[in-house]
This record gives C-alpha cells, sequence and structure tokens, in this order.
C-alpha cells in the first residue's frame, strides 16, 4: 500500500491506538489534516489555542494511562504547545507531540513560520525528531509512542516537514520492532537489592512509604497497598501520588511536603525508614534538605537511574519497573503491627488536625471543596490549576480510584485545570471530572471551554474565585509586607456570564448554604457548567513550610475549630 | 545531597549513535544540569555508525555520577563508563605554532626531539609543531616552548582507552567503579 507520510503518520496512530488526538491546523501540519479527515478511526478534537492540545493530551493521559497525542503547526503552533511539553516532561506523562515543519529545501533559511522546534524542545522532551524522509515517519511514530509510554514515561516530539508529509507515497510497512540500541527499560531489580531494602523494612520500627506518581504510572497501587497493610507501614503521598491509595483507607496519612498535612511533615520527622516509591524527593517534599527525615534511612525504588542518590542519600536504591520491584519484595516483607508507631501517628493526627476546616460564616474555599468531595462521593476525577486552590483540593479533596486526581505538579503550570480537564473526559466519558480551578489560571485557558462545548466534554468547572493570584498573595502576604503587587484583579469578568456566552449553564454561589446545591445542580446538567465560588479573598493554606525550610518552622492554622 | 567528596578529574566514555544532533543532546544536557566539560573529544569507533566520546569532567562523585546517568539517559547514548579508575591509556594530540629566530630555532628542535614530537611546519619566523602524548607532557613542552613566543595552539581533548589485560590476567582493578547500565 503506497501512502504519502501525512496518511502513514494516520495508520501509524491507529496502529498505536491513539484514537484521539488534540490539535489545531496551519501550513506547515495541513496535509496530515487533510489525511486524517479520511481517518475516522482517529478523532480529532479542535482546540482553540496549541497550547490547550499538548495540556488536553496529558489530562488524557493521565486519566486514561494511554499516550496523549497532540498536533500543531510549525512556529508559532509548535511554540505554544512547548508549556504543556514542559509540564508532561516534568511529570512524566506519555505524550506523542506531532508538528508540522517548514518543507525540507526552507529548512534553516527563517522561513515562514519556521522554528527550530526540536532544539527548542530537546530540554523538555524525554526525546525528539525531525524526521527527514518520508521511509522514517513509521519508523519515527512507532518509537516515538514506544519512548513516551515505557520507562519512565514523558513527552516526545515528532517533527514532519510539510513536503515529507505531503510529497512521494511510500509503501507503508509498519515496523515490527524499535530502532532505539540506546535506549533500555529497567525490569526487576537485583535479588540482593531486594534482600537487603526488605531487610531494612522488615527491621524498621517507625517505616513510612513515600508513594509518588511512579505508583500510578506503574500500576502499583493495588501491591503497595497491600506491602503497607501487610506490615502495617502508613502511607504518605507526594502531589501526584494522590490517588495512589483510597483517601479513608487507615494507612494513608496524606500529602507531606510544603502544605502536606502536619502530621505526615512530623511523622516524616519521626521516621526511622523512608520507602520511596516512584518518587524523586523534590524540593517541595523535602523542604531544606538537610533537616529531611533526620532519624530515617531510606529505601528508594525509581525506574529512572538518575533519581537514585540524587536528592537524598540511600541506604537501597533500587533501579527498577515498581511494580516488578514490588512483587519481588512482597514475599520478603513479614507481617508487622507496628502498634506504637500506629498509635503515634495517631497522636500526631489527633495534635495537628490539619484536615479539619475551621468554622466560618465566610464563604471558605476548603469548605467549598469539602462539599464537593462530599457530594460526589470521592467518585470522578479532579483536576487541578496550579496555587491554593491545588494545594486545598490535594488537602481536602477524597479519592477512591486511582488515576483520580490529575495536576500539575513539577512545572506548576496555572490554566492547566481547563484543557487538562477536557482531555481526561474525552479519555474517560463515563467519569465526572470536576475541573478545580483558580480565578487567575481559569482565565488563562478559558478559551478552551469552546473546546469542552464542541467535543461534548461533560466537564464541571469549579471556580475558587478570589479575584487575585491567591499563593502570589498569600507569598506576599507573609513574606513581602503584604505588598500586593501585581496580584489582585480589579476587572474579573462575570463567569456567569462567560458561561452564557459559551451557551452552557453558569451558577454563582456567594453563601455556604449553596454550595452543595449548586454542586448538584451542575452534575445533573448535561454538558459543562461553570460554577463560579465567590470565596473568601485572603485566606491562607496552611499548613505551609516556607521554600527551603524546614518541619521545624512549619506553620500551623492558629486555634482550629471544628466544623459539622 | 548524596556524599560530596573531594573534586577529583573523571574520565567517561560514552558510546552514543552516529546521529545529527547527538552533540547537541550532550552539550544541552551538560549545560541544562550545570555541568562543565573539561575537554570532549568525538570520533568513530570500531562499529559503524557508532561515534565514542571521551569525556573529561571535573567534579567530586556525586556529580560525575549524576554526569554518567543524566548521560545515559540521552536516548541515543548507547553505553557510558566511568573509567577513572580502571587501567586506562590516555593521549591528547597539540599543534603548538612557536615564534623562532635563526637564533632560537636550533634550540627549539632540540626541545621538540626530545619530547619525540615532530615539526610539521617550518616558516621563516615560525614552526608548527605536533606533540601526541599524556596532558602532562604537553603541558611541560608547553612551558618550554612558552618563552620563545607561543603564537597559536590547540589541543584535541583527552583520548582515552582502557588497557588490554596484562599477561591474560584479568585487570586488577576489575569494572567495579562508573559503569552505567539501564536506562530510563
Amino acid at each position: 500500500m503506497e501512502l504519502t507520510g501525512a496518511e502513514i503518520v494516520c495508520e501509524s496512530l491507529l496502529k498505536e491506538g491513539a484514537d484521539v488526538v488534540f490539535g489545531l491546523p496551519g501550513g506547515a501540519v495541513l496535509p496530515l489534516y487533510g489525511a486524517l479527515s479520511k481517518y475516522p478511526g482517529v478523532r480529532h478534537i479542535l482546540v482553540r489555542h496549541e497550547q490547550a492540545a499538548a495540556m488536553a493530551a496529558d489530562g488524557y493521559a493521565r486519566a486514561t494511562g494511554k499516550v496523549g497525542v497532540c498536533i500543531a503547526t510549525s512556529g508559532p503552533g509548535a511554540t505554544n504547545l512547548v508549556t504543556g511539553i514542559a509540564a508532561a516532561q516534568m511529570d512524566s506523562v506519555p505524550m506523542v507531540a506531532i508538528t508540522g515543519q517548514v518543507p525540507r529545501p526552507y529548512i534553516g533559511r527563517d522561513a515562514f513560520q519556521e522554528t527550530d522546534v526540536t532544539g527548542v524542545t530537546l530540554p523538555i522532551t524525554k526525546h525528539n525528531m525531525l524526521v527527514m524522509d518520508v521511509k522514517d515517519v513509521a519508523q519515527a511514530i512507532h518509537d516515538a509512542f514506544h519512548i513516551a509510554r515505557t520507562g519512565r514515561p514523558g513527552p516526545v516530539l515528532v517533527d514532519i516537514p510539510r513536503d515529507v508529509l505531503l510529497g512521494d507515497k511510500t509503501e507503508f510497512v509498519w515496523p515490527t520492532e524499535t530502532k532505539l540500541p540506546g535506549y533500555k527499560i529497567p525490569g526487576e531489580a537485583p535479588e540482593d537489592q531486594v534482600a537487603a531494602a526488605a531487610e531494612l523494612i522488615n527491621k524498621a520500627e517507625n517505616p513510612l512509604i513515600m508513594a509518588g506518581h511512579g505508583v500510578l504510572i506503574s500500576h502499583s497501587y493495588g501491591l503497595m497497598t497491600e506491602i503497607a497493610e501487610k506490615a502495617q507501614i502508613p502511607v504518605i503521598t507526594t502531589l501526584l501520588g494522590i490517588s495512589s491509595i483510597p483517601s479513608d483507607h487507615e494507612l494513608n496519612l496524606g500529602m507531606s511536603g510544603m502544605h502536606g498535612m502536619a502530621y505526615s511533615n512530623l511523622a516524616i520527622d519521626e521516621a526511622d525508614l523512608i520507602i520511596g516509591l516512584g518518587m524523586r524527593f523534590d524540593d517541595r517534599v523535602t523542604g531544606r534538605i538537610s533537616d529531611f527525615a533526620p532519624n530515617a534511612k531510606f529505601v528508594h525504588i525509581d525506574i529512572d537511574a538518575s533519581e537514585i542518590g540524587k536528592n537524598v542519600e540511600t541506604s537501597v536504591g533500587m533501579v527498577g519497573d515498581l511494580k516488578a520491584v514490588l512483587t519481588q519484595m512482597l514475599p520478603k516483607i513479614e507481617a508487622n503491627v507496628h502498634i506504637d508507631w500506629l498509635r503515634r501517628i495517631d497522636e500526631l493526627k489527633a495534635q495537628h488536625p490539619s484536615h479539619v476546616v475551621r468554622e466560618s460564616d465566610e464563604l471558605l474555599p476548603q469548605y467549598v471543596l469539602q462539599r464537593l468531595t462530599e457530594t460526589t462521593q470521592g467518585r470522578g476525577i479532579v483536576v487541578t490549576g496550579v496555587g491554593q486552590h491545588q494545594m486545598w483540593a490535594a488537602q481536602h479533596c477524597k479519592f477512591t480510584d486511582p488515576n483520580t486526581f490529575i495536576t500539575s505538579g513539577g512545572l506548576g503550570t496555572m490554566g492547566f485545570e481547563v484543557p487538562a480537564a477536557l482531555g481526561a473526559q474525552v479519555g474517560r466519558p463515563d467519569t465526572v471530572v470536576w475541573s478545580v480551578c483558580g480565578d487567575g489560571g481559569f482565565q488563562m485557558t478559558m478559551c478552551d471551554i469552546a473546546t469542552a462545548v464542541e467535543s461534548g466534554a461533560d466537564v464541571k468547572f469549579a471556580i475558587l474565585n478570589n479575584t487575585n493570584l491567591g499563593m502570589v498573595h498569600q507569598l506576599q502576604d507573609v513574606f513581602f509586607e503584604k505588598d500586593f503587587m501585581a496580584s489582585e484583579f480589579s476587572a474579573n469578568p462575570d463567569f456567569v456570564k462567560i458561561a452564557e456566552a459559551y451557551g452552557i449553564r453558569g451558577i454563582r454561589v456567594t453563601k455556604k448554604d449553596e454550595v452543595v446545591d449548586a454542586v448538584q445542580q451542575a452534575m445533573e446538567t448535561a454538558g459543562p457548567v461553570i460554577v463560579d465560588f465567590m470565596v473568601k479573598q485572603d485566606e491562607i493554606v496552611f499548613p505551609f513550610i516556607p521554600s527551603g525550610q524546614s518541619v521545624n518552622e512549619m506553620l500551623e492554622e492558629p486555634a482550629p475549630k471544628e466544623t459539622t | 545531597m548524596a556524599q560530596l567528596n573531594n573534586t577529583q578529574q573523571h574520565t567517561l566514555i560514552a558510546m552514543v549513535e552516529d546521529k545529527p544532533g547527538v552533540l547537541t543532546r550532550v552539550a544541552s544536557m551538560f549545560r541544562r544540569r550545570g555541568f562543565n566539560i573539561a575537554s570532549l573529544a568525538v570520533g568513530s569507533s570500531e562499529q559503524p555508525g557508532i561515534s565514542r566520546m571521551t569525556f573529561v569532567v571535573n567534579g567530586d562523585e556525586y556529580t560525575v555520577g549524576q554526569v554518567a546517568k543524566q548521560l545515559d539517559k540521552l536516548i541515543d547514548v548507547l553505553e557510558v563508563a566511568d573509567i577513572t579508575s580502571e587501567r586506562i591509556v590516555t593521549r591528547e594530540i597539540a599543534l603548538i605554532k612557536v615564534k623562532t629566530t635563526q637564533v632560537t630555532r636550533g634550540e627549539i628542535i632540540q626541545i621538540v626531539n626530545l619530547f619525540r614530537a615532530n615539526i610539521i611546519d617550518v616558516g621563516s619566523e615560525s614552526m608548527v609543531i605536533e606533540i601526541t602524548g599524556e596532558e602532562d607532557k604537553i603541558n611541560a613542552l608547553h612551558n618550554l616552548l612558552a618563552p620563545f613566543g607561543v603564537i597559536e595552539m590547540l589541543r584535541s581533548g583527552l583520548v582515552a582507552m582502557v588497557r588490554g589485560e596484562a599477561n591474560g590476567l584479568p585487570n586488577e582493578n576489575g569494572n567495579a567503579n562508573g559503569q552505567v547500565n539501564g536506562h530510563s
């Protein structure tokens, strides 16, 4: 079968099981769109800004575990993908970005809409390639998907010049194997390391598991919970590890770190063994590294060799596929009860109830999220942007199933909440997706509400609207003598009218007793809904370990009172 | 951070696919991670389609360990080894253009002969000298020629290779240090 480069891309997408792609056409990539129209098996979702294509592909990938695909044209189309690609790289999300490039004879001549996108994305992709021959297209797409989804997942960009997409036809031969001699995927860990780790775990008196994104990526949540239960080891999750163990599991201590639960951070301080699973001890988790878990030894398992020993010195550092390594480890872990340790943790929980929302007549953002998560009963997917609303969602939303909390962790990308939620909903059409938004982030990407409407993505947008850049405002409040330079909006749009302009329902909530009703109404309404929660403006996220400090400098909410 | 030992000069070897852009990927990784390359030499290897890079990197064990792991993470990099503690032979080539006069020419030729270096070009007021050897030898020659006036100098960067087994016996230093396998 003789096909053009563009047709080969489409055939390859089908072979890779990519039935949804997010994109926006332009001159250089137009031949691909000419082919896409003949491939109804690949559903194309037209975004309003290429940034949304990358972020929607990200949300899609995290919600489904499949590779998210985005498409953009050369030049500005490709550069608009950059933030979304960088976010996927930081959070190890499998993504393939396909960009059109100017025709081969024009490359390097500063042609119209020419950008060296493989150069631009070199440090923010797992790999990228410029395909200069139509005969290489199938292999490139095949390799790109393989690299994106295996090992430590990440984004791969494939740049294809217009004349390669359009030009000579060639026989379509789907490659049977990858052409990547330098690419090795870790599997099991050496037995002696597994034995050494098991011995440390069996001997530990105050052990903690720290579960990262890798637990979700490798589908190790069941195994991890089994090990935790067998040896009665409490589990702390990183921001991206949330939903790797149900929120109401008795061993789940919630998130730790800068805005983590006080008792989680204090438990880390007292732990004698930290078992890091598929996580990277980043600075938001550890604070000042020299004061992090001062009494603990570290067992660290990660699929990325460069993460072992990067931030903490490990007693046993294992490079491997987490699921394979935990499978090796499970029979070596002895049953344990850790009565004293669990009792101590209960004590810390009682003394530092960071998960409790204080009583207030005002509409507190934490209260909104608590009611929201109660109303949805911890089912469905929560997607957030970055900032205060993100931290409150991480603290107060409840999760039952894996991969139901989707957030931009490493890069911390504002505006992620709108396109990522729509991508997640497209990937999991039977699931309720709540996009918890800040009013700042929402305005960065709200143009893609149109995309949600057009694609029938049933996303419920909950804007925690404090009419300012909340996290910036908080930092200015605490560290910059309340100099609120450039963090307060004086002319936010009317988000209910924005909803109406897009032909969808908008609900404004200003009082506590309206919250549950609004959430229910949103869920009962077919299609996207925007709920504008006018929350208290100057609320601070507690607990709070200032950047670069330790648990000893942790700020907790003054005199918390229980709410009903 | 993991242990910060004393800074030492490390010699790393990487086998990489001979493709456009590989050098950029390697250089970009060094820049992005804040590592410094003291010297880098690239050339073809015994295997077609595969190039061999020799790096000299100054750093403590932690830093150099990270360099090796980050290098190995690049898809186009097939294999990385830190051969610092192995029995290795290293060579560098340098070309030195030195000022000459009728008075100094003889003395310079004597020095060149002493070092078993070669004179590859003679002009009326200068000479180009080629020297191959270990770093110290090249430094020594350069120091001796400096008083005559070095007009230009270029050094190729260090290349290194692990020695063969002596008398058929295994290398006593083994292969324990720095071999980095696995990829992600």
